[in-house]
C-alpha cells in the first residue's frame, strides 16, 4: 500500500502493541494522532488529545505505569515542552515512545519545512545527567520498523525512546508492504515473578534493568521523580544515589550492541564515506551511486541509532576512509560527534543547510568533488 | 481513638518511610487521616488505589501510604492520573495537590480534567502559600497578605479553587477545613464514590510560613480561625455576597450527573470496532 511516513509510524506502533496515545496537534506530526484516533479504539486501545504536550507525555507515562504500551508524537515546540516529563520517565524508568517529526527551529520556526535541528536536544534536552536512546528513519518502511524497534528497546531497557524523523520522511509517501503474518520480534517488559513482599522495584540486576510491576497487579510500590533507593523511596544518601545514577547509565551503556543500528553501503573499500541519517541519507545514497559511477570510491554510513552515538560504526569506516562527509540539516550536530570519534585521523567535512530545503544529491556530490580535487 | 490509630496504621508504610517530612502541627496529616478513613469506609483494596501527587509538601504524601503511589512533576499529577485511569479503568485514582501545584503551574491541567470529566478524585490542600520552598506567594494567598516574595503586600487577587472547579465543569466539588475533620471524611467518601471528576478542597494552615509571616498565631490558633470563618453551604446560600467575604463556605458545593469520559470512550471503542469489522467485510 501507499503510506506516508507518519502513517507508517502509527501502523508500526499498533503492530508493536501500543494501546495508548496521548498527544497534541502539531505540524508536521499531526497525521500520527489522526490515524491513531481512528485505529486505537478499533483494537481496544485509547487515544486522547490532551491540553498540551506536557500533559500528553504525563498521560503516556501514567498509562505505561498501568501496564499499557504508550506513545506520543510531536514536533520541536512540543518536544521542548515534553523535556520535563521526559526526565521523569528516565529517572522512574518508565517505558514509552516519543516521536519527534522535526521541523525548522528555533521556537515556532518553520512549521512545514524539514530540519534536523533537534538531534542534540533529544540527547541533552532534559536537565540532569541521563542516558537516552534516540533512533532515526529515512524511509516509510523504516518509520514502521523503527517504531517497533523503539517500543522493543523501551520495554527491554525501561526507558523512554525517541524516534527522530523529519518533515520530509513524515510526509513522504512510498510503497510499503505490510504483512500482518510476517514474524516480527515484539518485546514486552519483564514483570516480577516473586511474591510481592520480596519485590524490590529498583533492584540492581546483571543487565541493570529491574523487573517492572504494573499498577494494580499486587506489587504496590512508590514511583517518584526524586532520586530514590532500590525500593523507590526518596533518598539523600550518597551510597544510594551514586549506584542508582550509575545503574541508569550502565543499563544503556552495557547494551550498545543491542541498541545501535547502522547500515553500511559500499564502505569496504571507500576512501570517502558520507555519514548521514533521516531524509539526508536518501540524498547521500544517490550521491554515493553517482560518485561511484564517476569512479570515486565513496561509501555511505547511514545511522539508524543516533544516541548513544555509534562510535564503533565511525571507527569502522575510518579503517579505509581518509575523508568523512557529514551532511546535516542543522549547523553541525552529529558532525561534532563524528569529529570527537575521528580525533584527527581523517578529514571531516561538514555540509550544513538550515534554510528549510533539503540537501540534494548534487550538493553532496559537489562537496565530494571539492574534497578530492 | 485507639481504633482509629490502628486503622490508620493498617494503611501506612510505617516500617519503611517514617518520620515524615512535615512540620509539627501541619494540617496535612489530618487530610491523610481523612483519606484513609474514607478509603477504609468504602472498603477499597489497597491494590485498587493509585495515589498520584505533584510537587511540594502535599507531593510527599503518597510515599507514606501502602497504595500504588506515584510522585510526579510539579503541577502535572492530573495528567499522569488521566493516563493511569484510561489505561486501567478499574483502578481508583486519587490525586493530591497543593494550591500552587493545582492552580498555578497545574491550573491548565486542572480545568481540562474537570471539563473532560475524567473519573478521578482530586484532593487539593490549600494553605495559601508555597510551604516547602519557604513561604512564597501562591495563587491563593489573599490580597494584602505577606509572603517571602510579597514582603510589602500581596497585590494580586486570589483564586477560589472550588469555584474554579465548579466553573470548569467538575461533577462533584466539596470544601472542608482540617478543623472539620469528620466533614472531610464524608466529603472524601462522597468524592471517591462519585463517577466523574470530583474535587475536595481542604483548607489548611501553614503556621510555619504563612502564619508566621502574617502573625496569625500557632497551628491551634489558625485552626480556631478556620472554625470561626467556616460557614455551611446551607447557611451561606441565605447570605449576601458581602457578608460572605472572609468566610469559608464548607460542604458539598456541586454534585451533578455528567457524561463520564471513560463511559463515552467505551462507546467510541464499540463503534470503531463495528466499523472496522464492516470495512473488513467489504
Amino acid at each position: 500500500m501507499l503510506l506516508q511516513g507518519n502513517e507508517a509510524v502509527a501502523e508500526g506502533a499498533l503492530r508493536a502493541g501500543c494501546r495508548f496515545f496521548g498527544g497534541y496537534p502539531i505540524t508536521p506530526a499531526t497525521e500520527i494522532s489522526e490515524v491513531l484516533s481512528v485505529r486505537l479504539p478499533q483494537v481496544g486501545g485509547t487515544f486522547i488529545q490532551m491540553e498540551d504536550e506536557i500533559a500528553s507525555l504525563g498521560a503516556v507515562i501514567g498509562a505505561s505505569l498501568a501496564g499499557v504500551k504508550s506513545m506520543t508524537a510531536t514536533s520541536g515546540p512540543g518536544f521542548s515542552l515534553m523535556q520535563e516529563n521526559l526526565g521523569l520517565a528516565i529517572i522512574a524508568e518508565v517505558p514509552c515512545v516519543i516521536v519527534n517529526v522535526m521541523r525548522g527551529g528555533p521556537s515556532t520556526g518553520l512549521p512545514t519545512f524539514p530540519a534536523q535541528g533537534d538531534v542534540m536536544q533529544a540527547r541533552w534536552g532534559t536537565h540532569g545527567d541521563h542516558p537516552i536512546i534516540v533512533l532515526s528513519a529515512s524511509t516509510v518502511r523504516e518509520c514502521y520498523d523503527m517504531t517497533i524497534y523503539a517500543f522493543n528497546l523501551s520495554e527491554k531497557f525501561r526507558t523512554p525512546v525517541i524516534l527522530l524523523i523529519d518533515e520530509v520522511v513524515g510526509h513522504m509517501r512510498e510503497k510499503m508492504v505490510v504483512d500482518d503474518e510476517e514474524p516480527i520480534e515484539i518485546f514486552n517488559r519483564v514483570k516480577p515473578t516473586m511474591p510481592p513482599e520480596w519485590y524490590i522495584p529498583y533492584e540492581d540486576t546483571p543487565s541493570g534493568v529491574s523487573p517492572m510491576a504494573n499498577f494494580g497487579e499486587g506489587y504496590r510500590y512508590h514511583v517518584t521523580g526524586l532520586t530514590h533507593d532500590v525500593r523507590g523511596f526518596p533518598t539523600s544518601r550518597p551510597d544510594e544515589i551514586g549506584p542508582f545514577i550509575s545503574r541508569l547509565h550502565r543499563k544503556i551503556s552495557s547494551h550498545f550492541a543491542e541498541i545501535q543500528v547502522a547500515e553500511f553501503f559500499r564502505t569496504d573499500d571507500a576512501e570517502i564515506t558520507i555519514i548521514a541519517y533521516g531524509c539526508v541519507a536518501r540524498s547521500a545514497k544517490r550521491a554515493m551511486i553517482e560518485a561511484r559511477e564517476k569512479g570515486l570510491k565513496v561509501g555511505l554510513l547511514k545511522l539508524n541509532t543516533l544516541w548513544p552515538f555509534m562510535r564503533i560504526a565511525v571507527e569502522k569506516v575510518l579503517q579505509t576512509s581518509k575523508i568523512l562527509i557529514v551532511p546535516e540539516m542543522n549547523m553541525g550536530q552529529i558532525s561534532r560527534e563524528v569529529k570527537r570519534v575521528n580525533r584527527g585521523v581523517a578529514r571531516v567535512i561538514t555540509l550544513n543547510k538550515v534554510d528549510g530545503t533539503i540537501i540534494t544529491p548534487m550538493e553532496i556530490l559537489d562537496r565530494i568533488q571539492e574534497a578530492v580535487s | 481513638m485507639a481504633e482509629v490509630t490502628k486503622l490508620i496504621h493498617k494503611y501506612l508504610r510505617h516500617d519503611k518511610k517514617f518520620p515524615h517530612v512535615w512540620c509539627p502541627g501541619c494540617g496535612i496529616g489530618i487530610m491523610l487521616g481523612a483519606l484513609i478513613r474514607a478509603v477504609d469506609r468504602i472498603g477499597y483494596e489497597k491494590d485498587e488505589i493509585v495515589l498520584v501527587s505533584g510537587i511540594g509538601c502535599s507531593g510527599r504524601l503518597p510515599v507514606y501510604v501502602d497504595f500504588n503511589t506515584l510522585h510526579t512533576t510539579h503541577g502535572r499529577a492530573i495528567t499522569f492520573a488521566t493516563g493511569v485511569k484510561l489505561a486501567k479503568p478499574r483502578l481508583k485514582v486519587i490525586v493530591i495537590m497543593g494550591d500552587g501545584d493545582a492552580v498555578a503551574i497545574g491550573g491548565n491541567h486542572f480545568i481540562h480534567a474537570a471539563r473532560r470529566n475524567i473519573d478521578i478524585t482530586t484532593l487539593i490542600l490549600n494553605n495559601n502559600i508555597y510551604g516547602m520552598t519557604g513561604g512564597q506567594n501562591s495563587p491563593t494567598t489573599p490580597y494584602g497578605m505577606r509572603s517571602t516574595t510579597t514582603t510589602y503586600s500581596n497585590i494580586e487577587q486570589s483564586f477560589n479553587i472550588s469555584e474554579l472547579a465548579v466553573t470548569a465543569g467538575a461533577a462533584f466539588v466539596g470544601r472542608g477545613t482540617v478543623y472539620h475533620a469528620r466533614l472531610l471524611d464524608n466529603l472524601m467518601e462522597k468524592a471517591f464514590l462519585k463517577k466523574g471528576f470530583s474535587v475536595v478542597e481542604i483548607i489548611s494552615h501553614c503556621h510555619t510560613q504563612y502564619g508566621r509571616q502574617n502573625r496569625l498565631g500557632t497551628a491551634v490558633e489558625m485552626m480556631e480561625q478556620q472554625r470561626d470563618q467556616a460557614i455551611t453551604v446551607e447557611k451561606a446560600t441565605k447570605m449576601k455576597s458581602e457578608e460572605l467575604k472572609d468566610r469559608i463556605v464548607i460542604g458539598v458545593l456541586v454534585d451533578k450527573e455528567l457524561p463520564v469520559y471513560q463511559d463515552e470512550y467505551e462507546k467510541i471503542q464499540e463503534r470503531a470496532k463495528r466499523q472496522s469489522k464492516m470495512n473488513d467485510k467489504l
